[in-house]
């Protein structure tokens, strides 16, 4: 078990966010979580990677508690991840960020081996001909492409992928889907969130749904897309509730 | 990694600059070049945390006026040796740094700023308070403390001499925080705090050394200038104008690069001379450093390096 | 007994104004969020244009007040178009330090016209004697303008088309353009106000106390401690930290060395920072 949850809740005042939410994930799985806007997905993240503490619950990473570990200490224990919203250090170029992935991580690189592994991993993601561009000049799925490389850097054991995929175009995003099947099978750990039924519903080996902050389903994907309660949970988003009985259909 | 050559024309030059009231046994000479120097040191140091790190360190002369109140105390009532007296100065200006930072570098953007200009008003009206510190007042030299040092022409040549010294390590330190693994961590604070902790950045940690390793430095300069001057009082040392010097110097010369400071600082400097000698100009100069400020803001932020760098990319290795 | 009283009488009618001083700053904060360093100095030039119409003009600062808010709002409007309007989404660095820039330049400016001498007005209206207590009465009525001040902004933030699209564009500017408001006008305007406020008070307090070009750092300081104390970007919270701050410069002085004073202001400004940086009676 590379990491566990158990019982985690994290409120904001009044609004329970995530609620009482406990899981597993194997080593090398691809775990999906999904759910509709504002269930909680990118909260659940922020508690494991360390942004926020949770305010009930237990987190275990490798089998050892890090519940109130502190955020940078996290990332160094082998937990990387990536921003929904991109957060790019502007200033720097895309090579020094990936170099800045690779200094604080979990392989905590010296700067000169930073480079060789920044150079590396351009070319894994493909931003190799912007390798000497600033970070902010990039646009958005480049800029997507860039978080997946800092995070790639540090040589994590596991990783957060917070919808990676949104924005993309679909060859773009049939792209990053070989990316992550990639990383997989470089023994890498791959937590996601995505709104792209048909990718997550492909990519994944386990998938949880969220409502409200809750866990309403945990299971294979054909039994999630089975699952009355998560089709339930989907009708209050039409649109969402058609993609998922499509790719259903798809995955028959 | 880049390779960045800055030092090797950097460091001559500033030894070329110091060399010239030694060799020409000039006062006049050694009191710009004085200044330039100590201008120099401090808006280098000053660039640490601004520059390099992105915090607006606007009340950074506290450290300045800590390290000059902290070594003058120690060499007037126990006639400590200079030396002495400004690794000491360096290091309680370092050590306040560390605690203070403690605190307020929780603050962001422009809350930090007003802290920062809070904490200078205050330690300034602590001390001009403190009767042991001589008050409002202020505390001046017995001549007789200059006998150690062979005189006080020769303290004075001592004293500059020490300042040469503390201005080429200010820019070595400079140029291996920017070229260092804890740069590199600074760099991403800078750019998003937020997303450098999740990278792994022990971000408190770093944003506390920066603080005070740009504490140390003003505080050594502190004491060899009130050495120098043989009296310190409140007014001088937590002038706030002088923050705001530093802050013109770093911004006119590029703010996160090696050789920016510096050269903001030679610059400012010699604007400052200029405009003070002119008759017409002298009660103008704060006009026209304003002036001059709000274009380099509005037009060139990356000031003259940063200018520079964007449109030669060939010499970027030699300027940053 | 007197002498607590007269420093609660005394605390009251200062701190109205200070309030009234860090108003400016606080509107400009709440709209904008950028700290208007360029506030003493605008404060300076209240204060100046204040003694400049007494003694060519002969009409008396409270007079005058109406006309010096009208300069204000110009000043502030132009020097936001020139100084702010292209900095304005660049990091804080960008604007502290092109407010400041211009405070250099209009200190500086100030400094070689006028020269550093200290200067007053004195409009002789007397004191009003209650028991032993005399308060002057330019006093009083500097107090009771710096209330009329702050009724006034707030009926025009509250119940005027202008005055609900700036509260608009303060809480969020995106979605107040998409309203339909223009907020380039809108924010100029504000930076108009704030500065026309400065001025104001700068006028104000040239009525009660003498000063020189560079008074306007001291109140421009008092300003920050004032905002953190009621809270960055709230008008009322303005005027109630002035008054605090009144009262404590008064009362303090009562029982410790008036030199503490300053350091016990700054080091509570950097407290309530630390601990509550929304200020002490927020509502949010």
């Amino acid at each position: 078990m590379i990491l566990e949850l158990q019982s985690v809740t994290k409120k904001f005042g009044g609004l329970v966010a995530v609620d009482n939410v406990s899981f597993k994930v194997k080593k090398q799985e691809i775990f999906g979580i999904i759910g509709p806007n504002g269930a909680g997905k990118t909260t659940l993240f922020n508690v494991i990677s360390g942004v926020y503490y949770p305010d009930g619950g237990k987190i275990f990473f490798n089998n050892k508690e890090i519940t109130n570990t502190e955020c940078y200490r996290r990332t160094r224990l082998g937990i990387a991840s990536t921003h929904q919203i991109v957060k790019p250090l502007n200033e720097l170029t895309v090579l020094e960020n990936i170099m800045v992935g690779a200094c604080f991580g979990k392989k905590s690189a010296t700067l000169k081996q930073s480079v060789s592994i920044a150079e590396e991993i351009v070319d894994v993601v493909g931003l190799t001909e912007k390798k000497e561009v600033l970070a902010g000049k990039l646009n958005v799925p480049e800029k997507k492409r860039l978080e997946l490389a800092r995070a790639l850097a540090s040589e994590p054991d596991i990783i957060l992928l917070d919808e990676v995929l949104a924005g993309l175009n679909p060859a773009e995003a049939d792209e990053m889907l070989k990316v992550i099947q990639k990383i997989r099978e470089s023994g890498i750990t791959i937590l996601m969130i995505e709104h792209l039924m048909h990718a997550i519903m492909k990519l994944s080996d386990r998938i949880i749904v969220l409502d409200y902050g809750a866990k309403i389903a945990e299971g294979t994907p054909e039994e999630i897309a089975n699952d009355p309660k998560v089709i339930e949970a989907y009708l209050g988003d039409p649109d969402l509730a058609l993609k998922l009985i499509k790719s259903k259909e798809n995955s028959l | 990694m880049k390779k960045r050559y800055t030092l090797l024309w950097l460091i001559p030059l500033i030894l070329a600059i110091s060399l010239i009231p030694i060799i020409t046994h000039s006062v006049i000479y050694r009191e710009t070049v004085f200044l330039i120097l100590m201008y120099i040191t401090l808006a280098v140091s000053l660039n640490i945390i601004l520059g390099y790190t992105g915090y607006v360190s606007f009340g950074h002369v506290v450290f300045f006026g800590i390290g000059g109140y902290t070594s003058f105390y120690l060499m007037h009532k126990f006639g400590i040796h200079l030396i002495f007296a400004m690794i000491m100065g360096g290091v309680v200006s370092a050590i306040i740094a560390l605690i203070v930072g403690e605190a307020v570098l929780k603050l962001r953007g422009a809350f930090f700023a007003i802290a920062t200009i809070g904490i200078n008003e205050a330690i300034k009206s602590l001390v001009t308070n403190l009767s042991w510190l001589g008050g409002a007042t202020g505390m001046f030299f017995n001549f007789k403390i200059y006998k150690t040092y062979g005189g006080a022409a020769k303290a004075i040549w001592f004293a500059y001499c020490l300042m040469v010294i503390v201005t080429i390590v200010s820019l070595v330190t400079s140029y291996f925080i920017k070229n260092s693994k804890f740069g590199y961590g600074l760099f991403a604070i800078r750019e998003d705090e937020d997303a450098a902790i999740v990278l792994g950045v022990n971000a408190k940690r770093f944003k506390s050394i920066a603080y005070a390793i740009s504490a140390f430095f003003p505080g050594l300069v502190g004491a060899i200038f009130f050495f120098k001057a043989g009296n310190i009082e409140p007014e001088d040392a937590f002038h706030l104008v002088k923050s705001i010097e530093m802050i013109f110097m770093v911004m006119l010369g590029g703010f996160g690069t090696i050789s920016g400071p510096p050269i903001g600082a030679i610059l400012y400097e010699r604007l400052k001379g200029i405009l003070l000698v002119n008759p017409l100009f002298k009660n103008l100069h704060m006009a026209i450093t304003g002036l001059i400020l709000l274009i380099i803001i509005l037009f060139a932020p990356g000031g003259i390096v940063g200018t520079l760098r964007n449109r030669f990319k060939k010499i970027r290795s030699l300027l940053e | 007994m007197y002498a607590w009283i007269a420093a609660l009488i005394n605390g009251i009618l200062v701190g109205l104004v200070y309030g009234l001083a860090a108003i400016g700053l606080n509107l400009i904060w709440g709209v904008m969020k950028v700290i208007n360093l360029s506030h003493g100095a605008f404060i300076a030039l209240g204060m100046f244009c204040a003694y400049f119409i007494f003694h060519f003009a002969g009409i008396n600062p409270f007079l005058a007040v109406i006309l010096i808010l009208i300069v204000g709002l110009i000043l502030g409007m132009i020097s936001y178009f020139i100084v702010l309007h292209r900095v304005l989404d660049a990091p804080e660095l960008s604007t502290l330090l092109s407010t400041y820039s211009l405070s250099l330049i209009i200190i500086g400016l100030g400094t070689f016209i006028f020269t550093t001498n200290p200067r007053a007005i004195d409009i002789g209206l007397g004191s009003i004697g209650i028991g032993n207590i005399y308060i002057p009465i330019t006093k009083i009525l500097t107090g009771l303008f710096s209330i009329l001040f702050t009724i006034v902004l707030y009926v025009f933030l509250y119940k005027t088309w202008t005055g609900k699209a700036i509260r608009a564009v303060s809480l969020n500017r995106a979605a107040a353009e998409f309203m339909g408001v223009n907020s380039t006008f809108i924010l100029s305007l504000s930076f108009g106000i704030g500065v026309g406020l400065a001025m104001v008070a700068g006028c104000l307090i040239a009525a009660i106390f003498p000063f020189t070009i560079l008074s306007g750092a001291v109140y421009e300081l008092k300003s920050f401690v004032i905002c953190v104390l009621g809270g960055l970007g709230s008008p009322i919270g303005a005027l109630v930290g002035g008054l605090i701050l009144g009262l404590l410069e008064n009362i303090c002085a009562l029982k410790i060395p008036v030199g503490y004073i300053p350091f016990i202001e700054f080091v509570i400004l950097v407290i309530i920072l630390l601990v509550k940086p929304t200020g002490l009676i927020t509502k949010r």
